[in-house]
Protein backbone atom coordinates (compact mmCIF):
# COMPACT_ATOMS: atom_id res chain seq x y z
CA UNK A 1 0.00 0.00 0.00
CA UNK A 2 2.99 2.28 0.54
CA UNK A 3 3.77 2.26 -3.18
CA UNK A 4 0.29 3.37 -4.21
CA UNK A 5 0.40 6.12 -1.62
CA UNK A 6 3.45 7.70 -3.25
CA UNK A 7 2.06 7.20 -6.75
CA UNK A 8 -1.38 8.76 -6.31
CA UNK A 9 -1.95 10.28 -2.88
CA UNK A 10 -5.62 11.20 -3.36
CA UNK A 11 -6.59 7.81 -4.69
CA UNK A 12 -4.47 6.08 -2.09
CA UNK A 13 -6.21 7.94 0.72
CA UNK A 14 -9.54 6.77 -0.66
CA UNK A 15 -8.52 3.14 -0.89
CA UNK A 16 -6.85 3.25 2.46
CA UNK A 17 -10.09 4.43 4.05
CA UNK A 18 -12.00 1.72 2.27
CA UNK A 19 -9.52 -0.90 3.32
CA UNK A 20 -9.78 0.30 6.92
CA UNK A 21 -13.54 -0.27 6.85
CA UNK A 22 -13.22 -3.63 5.19
CA UNK A 23 -10.42 -4.62 7.54
CA UNK A 24 -12.67 -3.79 10.46
CA UNK A 25 -15.45 -5.87 8.94
CA UNK A 26 -13.08 -8.75 8.38
CA UNK A 27 -11.86 -8.54 11.95
CA UNK A 28 -15.45 -8.62 13.22
CA UNK A 29 -16.18 -11.71 11.13
CA UNK A 30 -13.07 -13.37 12.52
CA UNK A 31 -14.17 -12.62 16.09
CA UNK A 32 -17.59 -14.15 15.49
CA UNK A 33 -16.02 -17.22 13.91
CA UNK A 34 -13.64 -17.61 16.85
CA UNK A 35 -16.47 -17.19 19.34
CA UNK A 36 -18.42 -19.94 17.59
CA UNK A 37 -15.31 -22.11 17.54
CA UNK A 38 -14.87 -21.71 21.32
CA UNK A 39 -18.52 -22.68 21.84
CA UNK A 40 -18.32 -25.70 19.55
CA UNK A 41 -15.04 -26.93 21.02
CA UNK A 42 -16.32 -26.61 24.59
CA UNK A 43 -19.73 -28.20 24.08
CA UNK A 44 -18.42 -30.70 21.52
CA UNK A 45 -15.52 -31.66 23.79
CA UNK A 46 -17.92 -32.15 26.66
CA UNK A 47 -20.25 -34.31 24.56
CA UNK A 48 -17.34 -36.29 23.12
CA UNK A 49 -15.77 -36.73 26.53
CA UNK A 50 -18.99 -38.25 27.81
CA UNK A 51 -19.40 -40.52 24.78
CA UNK A 52 -15.79 -41.65 24.97
CA UNK A 53 -16.28 -42.50 28.63
CA UNK A 54 -13.82 -39.91 30.08
CA UNK A 55 -16.56 -37.95 31.82
CA UNK A 56 -19.28 -39.56 33.87
CA UNK A 57 -22.64 -38.13 32.72
CA UNK A 58 -24.06 -38.98 36.13
CA UNK A 59 -21.98 -36.20 37.66
CA UNK A 60 -21.31 -33.87 34.77
CA UNK A 61 -24.38 -34.24 32.56
CA UNK A 62 -24.24 -34.33 28.81
CA UNK A 63 -25.08 -31.53 26.33
CA UNK A 64 -27.43 -33.65 24.26
CA UNK A 65 -29.07 -34.84 27.46
CA UNK A 66 -29.52 -31.23 28.60
CA UNK A 67 -31.16 -30.32 25.30
CA UNK A 68 -33.43 -33.37 25.57
CA UNK A 69 -34.30 -32.33 29.10
CA UNK A 70 -35.19 -28.79 27.99
CA UNK A 71 -37.36 -30.11 25.16
CA UNK A 72 -39.02 -32.52 27.56
CA UNK A 73 -39.72 -29.74 30.05
CA UNK A 74 -41.15 -27.50 27.37
CA UNK A 75 -43.34 -30.26 25.89
CA UNK A 76 -44.39 -32.24 28.95
CA UNK A 77 -43.71 -29.90 31.84
CA UNK A 78 -41.35 -30.47 34.77
CA UNK A 79 -41.71 -32.73 37.78
CA UNK A 80 -43.19 -29.81 39.75
CA UNK A 81 -45.47 -28.37 37.06
CA UNK A 82 -45.24 -26.57 33.70
CA UNK A 83 -41.88 -24.91 32.97
CA UNK A 84 -43.29 -21.48 32.12
CA UNK A 85 -44.97 -21.41 35.54
CA UNK A 86 -41.65 -21.99 37.33
CA UNK A 87 -39.93 -19.36 35.21
CA UNK A 88 -42.71 -16.88 35.78
CA UNK A 89 -42.71 -17.40 39.55
CA UNK A 90 -38.97 -16.76 39.73
CA UNK A 91 -39.17 -13.72 37.44
CA UNK A 92 -42.04 -12.35 39.52
CA UNK A 93 -40.16 -12.81 42.80
CA UNK A 94 -36.89 -11.43 41.46
CA UNK A 95 -38.65 -8.55 39.67
CA UNK A 96 -40.74 -7.54 42.68
CA UNK A 97 -37.72 -7.78 44.98
CA UNK A 98 -35.64 -5.81 42.51
CA UNK A 99 -38.20 -2.99 42.20
CA UNK A 100 -38.81 -2.68 45.94
CA UNK A 101 -35.12 -2.94 46.80
CA UNK A 102 -34.07 -0.48 44.11
CA UNK A 103 -36.67 2.14 45.07
CA UNK A 104 -35.81 1.81 48.76
CA UNK A 105 -32.09 1.93 47.98
CA UNK A 106 -32.40 5.05 45.83
CA UNK A 107 -34.59 6.85 48.37
CA UNK A 108 -32.35 6.03 51.33
CA UNK A 109 -29.23 6.82 49.31
CA UNK A 110 -30.53 10.26 48.38
CA UNK A 111 -31.83 11.11 51.86
CA UNK A 112 -28.60 10.07 53.56
CA UNK A 113 -26.45 11.51 50.79
CA UNK A 114 -28.09 14.92 51.19
CA UNK A 115 -28.19 14.93 54.99
CA UNK A 116 -24.85 14.79 56.77
CA UNK A 117 -26.33 14.17 60.23
CA UNK A 118 -28.44 11.20 59.13
CA UNK A 119 -25.48 9.85 57.18
CA UNK A 120 -23.22 10.06 60.25
CA UNK A 121 -25.81 8.39 62.49
CA UNK A 122 -26.80 5.55 60.18
CA UNK A 123 -23.55 4.82 58.36
CA UNK A 124 -22.32 2.49 61.10
CA UNK A 125 -25.53 0.44 61.11
CA UNK A 126 -25.51 0.15 57.36
CA UNK A 127 -21.92 -1.04 57.49
CA UNK A 128 -22.87 -3.69 60.04
CA UNK A 129 -25.96 -4.79 58.11
CA UNK A 130 -23.93 -4.94 54.93
CA UNK A 131 -21.37 -7.24 56.52
CA UNK A 132 -23.98 -9.88 57.37
CA UNK A 133 -24.01 -12.64 54.76
CA UNK A 134 -27.47 -11.78 53.54
CA UNK A 135 -28.29 -15.17 52.06
CA UNK A 136 -28.56 -16.45 55.63
CA UNK A 137 -31.48 -14.11 56.13
CA UNK A 138 -33.35 -16.34 53.67
CA UNK A 139 -33.87 -18.90 56.42
CA UNK A 140 -35.37 -16.27 58.70
CA UNK A 141 -37.62 -14.95 55.96
CA UNK A 142 -38.92 -18.44 55.21
CA UNK A 143 -39.66 -19.05 58.88
CA UNK A 144 -41.32 -15.65 59.19
CA UNK A 145 -43.07 -15.30 55.85
CA UNK A 146 -43.71 -18.91 54.84
CA UNK A 147 -43.01 -20.95 51.75
CA UNK A 148 -44.79 -18.59 49.31
CA UNK A 149 -43.44 -15.70 47.26
CA UNK A 150 -43.13 -13.07 50.04
CA UNK A 151 -40.12 -14.73 51.67
CA UNK A 152 -38.29 -14.86 48.31
CA UNK A 153 -39.18 -11.28 47.50
CA UNK A 154 -37.89 -10.22 50.90
CA UNK A 155 -34.58 -11.97 50.29
CA UNK A 156 -34.29 -10.39 46.84
CA UNK A 157 -35.05 -6.95 48.37
CA UNK A 158 -32.27 -7.37 50.91
CA UNK A 159 -29.84 -8.50 48.22
CA UNK A 160 -30.66 -5.52 45.98
CA UNK A 161 -31.05 -2.78 48.58
CA UNK A 162 -27.47 -2.47 49.75
CA UNK A 163 -25.94 -2.40 46.29
CA UNK A 164 -28.32 0.27 45.04
CA UNK A 165 -28.13 2.22 48.28
CA UNK A 166 -24.35 2.32 48.28
CA UNK A 167 -24.28 3.53 44.68
CA UNK A 168 -27.04 6.11 45.09
CA UNK A 169 -25.32 7.44 48.23
CA UNK A 170 -21.98 7.67 46.48
CA UNK A 171 -23.57 9.22 43.39
CA UNK A 172 -25.20 11.92 45.51
CA UNK A 173 -21.92 12.60 47.29
CA UNK A 174 -20.04 12.86 44.02
CA UNK A 175 -22.45 15.41 42.53
CA UNK A 176 -20.39 18.30 41.19
CA UNK A 177 -20.10 21.04 43.84
CA UNK A 178 -19.98 23.70 41.13
CA UNK A 179 -23.24 22.53 39.61
CA UNK A 180 -24.90 22.60 43.03
CA UNK A 181 -23.54 26.09 43.73
CA UNK A 182 -24.67 27.24 40.30
CA UNK A 183 -28.20 25.89 40.84
CA UNK A 184 -28.41 27.56 44.26
CA UNK A 185 -27.33 30.92 42.88
CA UNK A 186 -29.76 30.57 39.98
CA UNK A 187 -32.45 30.38 42.65
CA UNK A 188 -33.00 26.67 43.34
CA UNK A 189 -34.41 25.58 46.69
CA UNK A 190 -32.95 22.54 48.45
CA UNK A 191 -35.55 20.29 46.90
CA UNK A 192 -34.95 21.80 43.46
CA UNK A 193 -31.21 21.24 43.84
CA UNK A 194 -31.90 17.60 44.69
CA UNK A 195 -34.22 17.13 41.74
CA UNK A 196 -32.42 19.17 39.12
CA UNK A 197 -28.79 18.48 39.97
CA UNK A 198 -28.22 15.73 42.50
CA UNK A 199 -30.60 13.16 41.08
CA UNK A 200 -29.49 13.46 37.44
CA UNK A 201 -25.82 13.30 38.37
CA UNK A 202 -26.40 10.29 40.63
CA UNK A 203 -28.40 8.60 37.89
CA UNK A 204 -25.48 7.04 36.08
CA UNK A 205 -24.24 5.57 39.37
CA UNK A 206 -27.70 4.26 40.18
CA UNK A 207 -28.20 2.74 36.76
CA UNK A 208 -24.82 1.05 36.93
CA UNK A 209 -25.85 -0.57 40.20
CA UNK A 210 -29.15 -1.73 38.71
CA UNK A 211 -27.27 -3.88 36.19
CA UNK A 212 -25.51 -5.77 38.96
CA UNK A 213 -28.42 -5.87 41.30
CA UNK A 214 -30.91 -7.58 39.00
CA UNK A 215 -28.49 -10.51 39.08
CA UNK A 216 -28.56 -10.32 42.88
CA UNK A 217 -32.36 -10.26 42.89
CA UNK A 218 -32.36 -13.41 40.79
CA UNK A 219 -29.91 -15.06 43.18
CA UNK A 220 -32.09 -14.00 46.14
CA UNK A 221 -35.21 -15.47 44.57
CA UNK A 222 -33.53 -18.73 43.57
CA UNK A 223 -31.73 -19.24 46.87
CA UNK A 224 -35.02 -18.54 48.64
CA UNK A 225 -36.74 -21.17 46.54
CA UNK A 226 -33.86 -23.51 47.19
CA UNK A 227 -34.32 -23.12 50.94
CA UNK A 228 -38.01 -23.94 50.79
CA UNK A 229 -40.71 -23.30 48.23
CA UNK A 230 -43.62 -24.82 46.38
CA UNK A 231 -42.64 -23.64 42.91
CA UNK A 232 -39.97 -21.75 41.02
CA UNK A 233 -36.65 -22.35 39.28
CA UNK A 234 -34.84 -22.79 42.58
CA UNK A 235 -37.17 -25.59 43.55
CA UNK A 236 -36.73 -27.11 40.10
CA UNK A 237 -32.97 -27.19 40.64
CA UNK A 238 -33.38 -28.58 44.15
CA UNK A 239 -35.70 -31.30 42.80
CA UNK A 240 -33.25 -32.21 40.03
CA UNK A 241 -30.46 -32.30 42.59
CA UNK A 242 -32.54 -34.56 44.82
CA UNK A 243 -32.98 -37.08 42.02
CA UNK A 244 -29.31 -36.89 40.95
CA UNK A 245 -30.38 -35.42 37.61
CA UNK A 246 -27.39 -33.27 36.61
CA UNK A 247 -28.86 -32.62 33.16
CA UNK A 248 -31.87 -31.07 34.91
CA UNK A 249 -29.63 -28.76 36.97
CA UNK A 250 -27.82 -27.59 33.86
CA UNK A 251 -31.07 -27.15 31.93
CA UNK A 252 -32.46 -24.98 34.72
CA UNK A 253 -29.24 -22.99 34.73
CA UNK A 254 -29.62 -22.27 31.03
CA UNK A 255 -33.20 -21.09 31.48
CA UNK A 256 -32.08 -18.74 34.28
CA UNK A 257 -29.21 -17.43 32.18
CA UNK A 258 -31.65 -16.57 29.38
CA UNK A 259 -33.86 -14.69 31.85
CA UNK A 260 -30.86 -12.78 33.19
CA UNK A 261 -29.65 -11.84 29.71
CA UNK A 262 -33.09 -10.57 28.69
CA UNK A 263 -33.32 -8.50 31.86
CA UNK A 264 -29.86 -7.07 31.21
CA UNK A 265 -30.90 -6.10 27.70
CA UNK A 266 -34.06 -4.36 28.94
CA UNK A 267 -32.04 -2.45 31.55
CA UNK A 268 -29.62 -1.33 28.85
CA UNK A 269 -32.50 0.03 26.76
CA UNK A 270 -33.79 1.96 29.78
CA UNK A 271 -30.32 3.30 30.51
CA UNK A 272 -29.85 4.50 26.94
CA UNK A 273 -33.21 6.25 27.12
CA UNK A 274 -32.42 7.96 30.41
CA UNK A 275 -28.87 9.03 29.63
CA UNK A 276 -29.34 10.49 26.16
CA UNK A 277 -27.55 13.66 27.26
CA UNK A 278 -24.27 11.84 27.68
CA UNK A 279 -21.68 11.98 24.94
CA UNK A 280 -21.67 8.76 22.91
CA UNK A 281 -19.38 7.00 25.31
CA UNK A 282 -17.98 3.54 25.77
CA UNK A 283 -20.36 1.11 24.18
CA UNK A 284 -18.20 -1.92 23.81
CA UNK A 285 -20.77 -4.47 22.73
CA UNK B 1 -18.84 56.29 44.20
CA UNK B 2 -21.18 58.99 45.43
CA UNK B 3 -21.78 59.14 49.13
CA UNK B 4 -25.58 59.05 49.00
CA UNK B 5 -26.14 55.86 47.00
CA UNK B 6 -25.13 52.62 48.76
CA UNK B 7 -22.42 50.41 47.35
CA UNK B 8 -23.62 47.39 45.41
CA UNK B 9 -21.06 45.29 47.22
CA UNK B 10 -19.09 46.22 50.29
CA UNK B 11 -16.56 44.12 52.16
CA UNK B 12 -15.25 45.57 55.43
CA UNK B 13 -12.44 44.01 57.47
CA UNK B 14 -13.47 40.63 56.15
CA UNK B 15 -11.63 37.57 57.43
CA UNK B 16 -12.08 34.04 56.19
CA UNK B 17 -10.09 31.15 57.64
CA UNK B 18 -10.05 27.44 56.93
CA UNK B 19 -9.03 24.54 59.08
CA UNK B 20 -6.76 22.31 57.03
CA UNK B 21 -7.02 18.51 57.31
CA UNK B 22 -3.84 18.54 59.41
CA UNK B 23 -5.55 20.85 61.92
CA UNK B 24 -3.76 24.10 61.03
CA UNK B 25 -5.74 27.26 60.55
CA UNK B 26 -5.23 28.73 57.14
CA UNK B 27 -6.12 32.35 56.63
CA UNK B 28 -7.46 33.06 53.15
CA UNK B 29 -8.62 36.62 53.72
CA UNK B 30 -7.59 39.03 56.45
CA UNK B 31 -8.70 42.68 56.84
CA UNK B 32 -10.17 42.63 53.37
CA UNK B 33 -11.79 45.90 52.25
CA UNK B 34 -13.41 46.45 48.88
CA UNK B 35 -16.49 48.26 47.67
CA UNK B 36 -18.13 48.29 44.28
CA UNK B 37 -20.61 50.94 43.13
CA UNK B 38 -23.84 49.98 41.35
CA UNK B 39 -23.12 49.41 37.68
CA UNK B 40 -19.37 49.46 38.17
CA UNK B 41 -17.07 46.90 36.57
CA UNK B 42 -14.37 45.98 39.05
CA UNK B 43 -11.66 43.44 38.32
CA UNK B 44 -9.58 41.68 40.94
CA UNK B 45 -6.14 40.31 40.11
CA UNK B 46 -3.72 38.51 42.35
CA UNK B 47 -1.33 35.59 42.64
CA UNK B 48 -2.75 32.10 42.14
CA UNK B 49 -4.46 30.69 45.19
CA UNK B 50 -4.53 33.98 47.07
CA UNK B 51 -8.21 33.83 47.96
CA UNK B 52 -9.87 35.50 44.99
CA UNK B 53 -12.50 32.79 44.63
CA UNK B 54 -13.08 32.80 48.37
CA UNK B 55 -14.11 36.44 48.14
CA UNK B 56 -16.71 35.66 45.51
CA UNK B 57 -18.10 32.79 47.58
CA UNK B 58 -18.62 35.17 50.51
CA UNK B 59 -20.48 37.71 48.40
CA UNK B 60 -22.60 35.00 46.78
CA UNK B 61 -23.62 33.75 50.20
CA UNK B 62 -22.12 30.30 49.61
CA UNK B 63 -19.86 30.79 52.63
CA UNK B 64 -19.81 33.04 55.69
CA UNK B 65 -16.88 35.18 56.85
CA UNK B 66 -15.34 34.64 60.29
CA UNK B 67 -14.88 38.35 60.74
CA UNK B 68 -15.95 41.68 59.29
CA UNK B 69 -19.03 42.35 57.21
CA UNK B 70 -20.18 41.62 53.68
CA UNK B 71 -23.07 43.75 52.47
CA UNK B 72 -25.12 44.05 49.30
CA UNK B 73 -26.77 47.45 48.93
CA UNK B 74 -26.18 48.06 52.66
CA UNK B 75 -27.87 44.80 53.72
CA UNK B 76 -25.70 42.05 55.20
CA UNK B 77 -25.40 38.85 53.16
CA UNK B 78 -27.10 36.02 55.02
CA UNK B 79 -27.45 33.46 52.26
CA UNK B 80 -27.76 33.13 48.53
CA UNK B 81 -29.17 36.42 47.29
CA UNK B 82 -31.49 36.66 44.31
CA UNK B 83 -29.83 39.80 43.03
CA UNK B 84 -26.54 38.00 42.54
CA UNK B 85 -25.40 36.15 39.44
CA UNK B 86 -22.31 33.94 39.27
CA UNK B 87 -20.29 32.73 36.30
CA UNK B 88 -17.95 29.91 37.26
CA UNK B 89 -14.45 29.12 36.10
CA UNK B 90 -15.29 25.54 35.21
CA UNK B 91 -18.29 24.46 33.23
CA UNK B 92 -21.25 24.72 35.53
CA UNK B 93 -24.00 24.30 32.96
CA UNK B 94 -26.14 21.22 33.56
CA UNK B 95 -24.88 18.51 31.20
CA UNK B 96 -28.22 16.65 31.18
CA UNK B 97 -30.22 19.65 30.03
CA UNK B 98 -30.20 21.08 26.54
CA UNK B 99 -29.33 24.72 25.93
CA UNK B 100 -32.92 25.88 26.32
CA UNK B 101 -33.34 23.91 29.54
CA UNK B 102 -30.13 25.37 30.91
CA UNK B 103 -30.98 28.97 30.14
CA UNK B 104 -34.52 28.73 31.49
CA UNK B 105 -33.36 26.97 34.68
CA UNK B 106 -33.04 30.19 36.68
CA UNK B 107 -36.51 31.59 35.97
CA UNK B 108 -38.07 28.15 36.56
CA UNK B 109 -36.27 27.80 39.90
CA UNK B 110 -37.60 31.24 40.80
CA UNK B 111 -41.17 30.31 39.99
CA UNK B 112 -41.64 32.05 36.63
CA UNK B 113 -44.38 30.30 34.59
CA UNK B 114 -42.97 27.87 32.05
CA UNK B 115 -44.19 29.67 28.90
CA UNK B 116 -42.76 33.00 30.03
CA UNK B 117 -39.47 31.43 31.11
CA UNK B 118 -39.15 29.72 27.75
CA UNK B 119 -39.84 32.91 25.80
CA UNK B 120 -37.23 34.78 27.84
CA UNK B 121 -34.75 31.95 27.44
CA UNK B 122 -35.17 31.92 23.66
CA UNK B 123 -34.57 35.66 23.61
CA UNK B 124 -31.35 35.30 25.65
CA UNK B 125 -30.15 32.39 23.56
CA UNK B 126 -30.50 34.58 20.48
CA UNK B 127 -28.71 37.45 22.22
CA UNK B 128 -25.64 35.35 22.97
CA UNK B 129 -25.64 34.07 19.40
CA UNK B 130 -26.77 30.50 20.00
CA UNK B 131 -29.98 30.60 17.99
CA UNK B 132 -30.48 27.18 16.41
CA UNK B 133 -28.66 25.36 19.22
CA UNK B 134 -31.61 25.31 21.63
CA UNK B 135 -31.90 21.51 21.57
CA UNK B 136 -28.16 20.80 21.80
CA UNK B 137 -26.68 19.32 24.93
CA UNK B 138 -23.54 20.91 26.43
CA UNK B 139 -21.26 18.07 25.32
CA UNK B 140 -22.19 18.88 21.72
CA UNK B 141 -20.98 22.48 22.09
CA UNK B 142 -17.51 24.01 22.08
CA UNK B 143 -16.03 25.53 25.22
CA UNK B 144 -16.86 29.04 24.01
CA UNK B 145 -20.45 28.10 23.26
CA UNK B 146 -20.84 26.55 26.70
CA UNK B 147 -19.61 29.83 28.17
CA UNK B 148 -22.27 31.65 26.16
CA UNK B 149 -24.85 29.32 27.66
CA UNK B 150 -23.49 30.14 31.11
CA UNK B 151 -23.69 33.88 30.36
CA UNK B 152 -27.29 33.61 29.10
CA UNK B 153 -28.16 31.45 32.11
CA UNK B 154 -26.83 34.14 34.43
CA UNK B 155 -28.02 37.28 32.64
CA UNK B 156 -31.59 35.98 32.26
CA UNK B 157 -31.97 36.45 36.02
CA UNK B 158 -31.10 40.15 35.61
CA UNK B 159 -28.49 40.19 38.38
CA UNK B 160 -27.68 43.53 39.96
CA UNK B 161 -24.40 42.10 41.12
CA UNK B 162 -22.51 39.82 38.77
CA UNK B 163 -19.66 37.74 40.14
CA UNK B 164 -17.27 36.15 37.67
CA UNK B 165 -14.59 33.69 38.69
CA UNK B 166 -11.96 33.54 35.94
CA UNK B 167 -14.79 32.73 33.53
CA UNK B 168 -12.71 32.75 30.35
CA UNK B 169 -9.48 31.22 31.61
CA UNK B 170 -10.17 27.83 30.02
CA UNK B 171 -10.80 29.28 26.55
CA UNK B 172 -8.29 29.71 23.74
CA UNK B 173 -7.03 33.22 23.10
CA UNK B 174 -9.26 34.01 20.10
CA UNK B 175 -12.42 32.73 21.76
CA UNK B 176 -11.54 34.56 24.93
CA UNK B 177 -11.31 37.86 23.06
CA UNK B 178 -14.73 37.30 21.49
CA UNK B 179 -16.24 36.44 24.85
CA UNK B 180 -14.73 39.53 26.48
CA UNK B 181 -16.28 41.66 23.76
CA UNK B 182 -19.60 39.89 24.23
CA UNK B 183 -19.47 40.33 27.99
CA UNK B 184 -18.88 44.07 27.67
CA UNK B 185 -21.91 44.39 25.41
CA UNK B 186 -24.15 42.38 27.71
CA UNK B 187 -22.91 44.33 30.70
CA UNK B 188 -23.51 47.68 28.97
CA UNK B 189 -27.17 46.71 28.52
CA UNK B 190 -27.68 45.09 31.91
CA UNK B 191 -25.89 47.70 34.02
CA UNK B 192 -24.95 45.24 36.76
CA UNK B 193 -22.15 45.81 39.19
CA UNK B 194 -19.46 43.30 38.21
CA UNK B 195 -16.73 41.74 40.28
CA UNK B 196 -14.49 39.97 37.83
CA UNK B 197 -11.75 37.77 39.23
CA UNK B 198 -8.88 36.91 36.92
CA UNK B 199 -5.18 36.17 36.98
CA UNK B 200 -4.81 37.82 33.57
CA UNK B 201 -3.90 41.48 34.09
CA UNK B 202 -4.55 42.41 30.45
CA UNK B 203 -8.05 41.02 30.69
CA UNK B 204 -8.66 42.97 33.90
CA UNK B 205 -7.56 46.26 32.35
CA UNK B 206 -9.46 45.70 29.09
CA UNK B 207 -12.73 45.08 30.87
CA UNK B 208 -12.79 46.98 34.12
CA UNK B 209 -13.38 50.48 35.47
CA UNK B 210 -11.17 49.68 38.43
CA UNK B 211 -8.58 46.97 39.01
CA UNK B 212 -7.82 45.81 42.53
CA UNK B 213 -4.50 44.03 43.10
CA UNK B 214 -4.51 41.53 45.94
CA UNK B 215 -1.60 40.54 48.14
CA UNK B 216 -0.49 36.96 48.56
CA UNK B 217 -2.25 34.91 51.24
CA UNK B 218 -3.80 36.08 53.48
CA UNK B 219 -5.28 38.30 50.81
CA UNK B 220 -5.77 42.02 51.29
CA UNK B 221 -6.37 44.68 48.72
CA UNK B 222 -2.87 45.94 47.99
CA UNK B 223 -3.83 48.72 45.60
CA UNK B 224 -6.74 49.88 43.48
CA UNK B 225 -6.16 51.36 40.04
CA UNK B 226 -8.75 53.36 38.13
CA UNK B 227 -8.78 52.49 34.44
CA UNK B 228 -9.82 55.65 32.61
CA UNK B 229 -9.93 54.14 29.14
CA UNK B 230 -13.00 55.37 27.25
CA UNK B 231 -15.96 53.10 26.56
CA UNK B 232 -17.16 51.41 24.44
CA UNK B 233 -13.84 49.58 24.27
CA UNK B 234 -12.60 47.48 21.42
CA UNK B 235 -10.98 44.50 23.06
CA UNK B 236 -9.11 43.46 19.92
CA UNK B 237 -7.29 46.75 19.34
CA UNK B 238 -7.19 48.34 22.78
CA UNK B 239 -4.34 46.15 24.00
CA UNK B 240 -2.01 47.88 21.51
CA UNK B 241 -3.09 51.35 22.64
CA UNK B 242 -0.36 53.38 24.38
CA UNK B 243 -2.59 54.31 27.29
CA UNK B 244 -3.37 50.64 27.84
CA UNK B 245 0.30 49.77 27.82
CA UNK B 246 1.12 52.53 30.29
CA UNK B 247 -1.56 51.32 32.71
CA UNK B 248 -0.52 47.70 32.30
CA UNK B 249 3.10 48.57 33.08
CA UNK B 250 2.11 50.46 36.21
CA UNK B 251 -0.08 47.69 37.60
CA UNK B 252 2.09 44.80 36.56
CA UNK B 253 4.99 46.02 38.72
CA UNK B 254 2.60 45.97 41.62
CA UNK B 255 1.35 42.51 40.77
CA UNK B 256 4.73 40.97 40.07
CA UNK B 257 5.90 41.85 43.56
CA UNK B 258 3.09 39.75 45.01
CA UNK B 259 3.52 36.89 42.58
CA UNK B 260 7.20 36.68 43.46
CA UNK B 261 6.42 36.80 47.14
CA UNK B 262 3.81 34.05 46.72
CA UNK B 263 6.37 31.91 44.91
CA UNK B 264 8.97 32.47 47.62
CA UNK B 265 6.55 31.27 50.27
CA UNK B 266 5.62 28.00 48.55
Amino acid sequence: MAETATAAPALAAGTRQESLASRQRRRWRLIIALRLAVLIVTIGGWELGVRAGWLDPFFFGQPSGIVDKLIDWIQNGTAIGPLWKQVWVTIYEAGAGFLIGAVMGVLCGIVLGRNQLLADVFSIYIKIANSIPRVVLGSIFIVALGLGSPSKIALAVVMVFFVVFANAFQGVREADKNLIANARILGASNWQVTRAVVLPSALSWILASLHVSFGFALIGAIVGEFLGAREGMGLLIATAQGSFDSNGVFAAMIVIAVVALIAEWILMLIEDRLLTWRPEASHND
Amino acid sequence: MSANSPSAVELKNVARRFVTPSGDVLSALEDFDLSIAPGEFCAVVGPTGCGKSTTLGLIAGLAQPQGGSVTLFDAPVTGVDRRVGFVFQQDAVFPWRDVLGNVMAGPLFRGVPRAKAEAEARDWIARVGLKGFEAHHPHQLSGGMRKRVALAQTFINKPQVLLMDEPFSALDVQTRELMQEELLQLWAQAGSAVLFVTHDLDEAILLADRVAVLTTRPARVKSVHTIDLPRPRNVATLRYDERFIAIARRISDDLREEVLRARAEH
